[in-house]
């Protein structure tokens, strides 16, 4: 009888491409940095394997901010936008069935969180919350809308750019991965200390959604792109050798 | 070698920043109208196999002050070393434990807490048995990359003096970084340190 057998060989981490664990111009960083340098070792099943979650899980308004939260007939307020893209992998293969959570502030730059203490007034019909799993081609999909900047505490005059959270698993615990994504064009990017910590020009790209005509929804919403990639798996396949032979 | 153009390198990492609980914990926030419960909550579904614990503890900056808005996430093979992943093929895992937790730390005392079972041994890849372990994942305001590192428990000797991350531990002394420290049956305690004398080793996997 053959046997299929299949190792999983992820890519290491970039971290020369990742912000580096201390970042001075971003004051939370100072203490809550490791010093030591990061042990290394081959990954084993612990951390090639993951949780996954089925589609049961997820219910219709989830990827819909813009009405998972507002009372009935109502909606959130602000320019309505579709956050859109792919999750692949660094081989370039689609990610299906894999989950996508995001969080974001309101059109006004407040997030409704009990530390949250910036000015800017809540939006009773909006939560800053959502979550979808991906498509069998990796595809993802959130209806919301553009979050507005805000102030926050870390130099003397210091803003967040417009951006949402995502918070991305994959398909291993290894590949679990937190990043921001930025609008295309907005003036505050290139000053805010969080997206310094990155370390190229190319890096910022890669987390900036890009107005794209071609999905927008005319007298409804204009549409951004923004594709996620995690950490490769070059999936090795190999057919066993029959017992005894 | 496969070369990757930036274009497929791995997105690039950013904070979790202060407000993580909207996205990944919505109830803990105060949000109920969304979900049912925050996912992660619960690890056991009925009755389960295996010995249950409680993992607890709290995490440090490098001034020694407790973090009251991170996130922590553990994966873990049930009682008999198995994962309850569609890419275990050991064997049928525990189908009434889900293997993956996901807790925010309580506002006030910067606790966490975890309602789990005793992990079992699991291979590494040359098939060598590791001790009892379970991988942990923090993320915080200030953290630019998640942190990895893994739970052992001080009350496995035998195992941990075999097992093959332990032994490779050159500055040995950091070890016990690792190390939940037994408070009594069924309870042990595992504080994370970011920073400082004792901080704990983070993985690179
Ligand atoms: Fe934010």
């Amino acid at each position: 009888m053959k046997v299929q057998s299949k190792i999983d060989s992820y890519l290491k981490r970039d971290r020369a491409w990742h912000p580096k664990a201390l970042s001075p111009s971003y004051k939370s960083s100072i203490y809550r940095s490791p010093q030591s340098k990061l042990l290394s070792f081959p990954a084993t099943q612990s951390e090639e394997t993951g949780p996954v979650f089925g589609h049961d899980l997820i219910g219709k308004l989830d990827n819909n901010l813009i009405h998972n939260s507002a009372k009935q007939g109502q909606s959130a307020i602000g320019p309505r936008i579709i956050v859109f893209g792919r999750l692949i992998d660094e081989y370039k293969r689609p990610i299906p069935n894999s989950l996508i959570e995001i969080w974001q502030a309101n059109s006004g730059g407040r997030y409704r969180h009990m530390n949250e203490t910036y000015l800017a007034a809540l939006d009773p019909n909006f939560s800053g919350c959502g979550r979808t799993l991906t498509d069998e081609n990796g595809n993802y999909e959130f209806s919301t809308i553009m979050p507005g900047p805000y102030p926050w505490p870390n130099g003397p005059n210091d803003w967040r750019p417009a951006h949402i959270h995502f918070s991305i698993f994959g398909d291993a615990f290894t590949q679990r991965l937190i990043t921001q994504m930025y609008f295309e064009g907005d003036p505050l990017i290139q000053k805010c200390p969080i997206v310094s910590t990155l370390k190229s020009t190319r890096a910022v790209e890669r987390l900036t959604g890009f107005l794209d005509m071609t999905k927008t929804v005319p007298m409804d919403s204009l549409a951004y792109k923004f594709d996620i990639v995690i950490r490769g798996n070059q999936q090795i396949f190999f057919e066993n050798k029959p017992e005894g032979s | 070698m496969v070369h990757i153009r930036d274009n497929f390198k791995e997105s690039p990492s950013q904070t979790a920043g202060p407000y993580v609980h909207i996205g990944c914990t919505p109830n803990f926030t105060g949000i109920k109208d969304l979900y049912n419960s925050d996912l992660g909550s619960l690890m056991k579904f009925g009755p389960i196999k295996g010995e249950e614990i409680t993992l607890k503890g709290t995490i440090f900056d490098g001034n020694g002050e407790s973090l009251k808005d991170a996130m922590i996430e553990i994966w873990q093979a049930d009682s008999a070393g198995l994962y309850n992943s569609p890419k275990e093929i050991r064997g049928q895992a525990d189908p009434n434990f889900s293997g993956w937790g996901r807790c925010a730390v309580n506002l006030k005392t910067g606790l966490y807490n975890f309602e789990t079972v005793k992990p079992g041994r699991v291979p590494n890849a040359e098939g060598i048995l590791q001790a009892p372990h379970i991988t942990v994942w923090i993320v915080a305001r200030g953290i630019n990359v998640g942190l990895h590192t893994r739970v052992y428990f001080s009350d496995e000797v035998k195992d941990n003096s075999s097992d093959p991350i332990l032994t490779r531990i050159v500055e040995s002394e950091r070890t016990q970084t690792l190390l939940a420290l037994k408070e009594r049956k069924g309870l042990y305690k595992f504080d994370i340190h970011l920073q400082g004398s004792q901080e704990t080793i983070f993985f690179d996997i």
